[in-house]
């Protein structure tokens, strides 16, 4: 279970991104963030944005339409 | 990763002021500044229109023959002799924003008050300013007035620099 719940559903690029780097801002180091989003960008996205920020992609899941994203915050 | 030892910068020069050019450079400016970037962006002739404080960036897809709109499961081109008529920017302008609303894009007002939000430096164009006779006040706070050598200084200190 994530420390934090993003819901960033309906969302179109860039919005789930800079939504989930201000949750990850107000997160201690070390917790975690489950991101949820509807945007198929948001796959290859949220790998770019760990790669380049140094949080860790902890998992990446697809239910349905729906994107799931856990987010360690190390970065 | 990006960390103190490997920062990065990147600069964007904003040319453009129409509804859909809006777009690229405040999507590319608050991502870059999420992902840990210093990011500046310089505001010259039609761009600058995106600094006012009365924003209202519009589109008319006449002489645009790239610009189709879905419809009815297909995709339509306006001719432009539709397009050339009275009204019809209001008009193409509340379809797009009734098209960007429905997808979930952010609107330019947002993307704007999240750059700002993210500590992206903005710089107006002195000479634009100038030649179509805007006044500070016409313009937000924030962002500061410069010339080219503004962000030649600060482009020679970055590693990506765009034109939109």
């Amino acid at each position: 279970m994530a420390d934090e719940v993003l819901d960033a559903k309906g969302m179109n690029c860039p919005m789930p991104i800079l939504k989930a780097k201000k949750a990850l801002k107000a997160l201690p180091t070390g917790a975690t963030l489950e991101i949820l989003a509807t945007d198929p960008g948001a796959v290859k996205d949220f790998e770019a944005f760990c790669n380049t920020t140094g949080n860790e992609l902890m998992s990446s899941e697809q239910d349905g339409n729906v994107y799931k994203f856990v987010i360690k915050h190390t970065g | 990763m990006l960390d103190d030892s490997n920062a990065k910068a990147m600069t964007i020069i904003v040319t453009k002021g129409t509804l859909d050019w809006a777009y690229p450079p405040f999507i590319l400016a608050t991502t870059a500044a999420a992902m840990g970037i210093e990011t500046t962006m310089f505001f010259t002739f039609y761009g600058l229109q995106l600094l006012k404080k009365d924003l209202n960036p519009r589109i008319n897809p006449l002489g645009n023959a790239s610009m189709e709109m879905p419809m009815a499961g297909g995709h339509m081109a306006m001719p432009n002799i539709i397009a050339a008529m009275p009204g019809m920017t209001a008009l193409t302008t509340n379809m797009m924003k009734n098209m960007l609303k429905k997808k979930g894009v952010a609107s330019i007002e947002e993307l704007r008050e999240l750059a700002i939000d993210a500590d992206v430096k903005m710089i107006a164009c002195q000479m634009t300013m100038d030649l179509f006779e805007y006044k500070r006040e016409d313009m937000i706070d924030g962002p500061e007035l410069g010339g080219a050598a503004s962000w030649v200084d600060v482009a020679a200190k970055s590693d990506i620099n765009l034109y939109i």
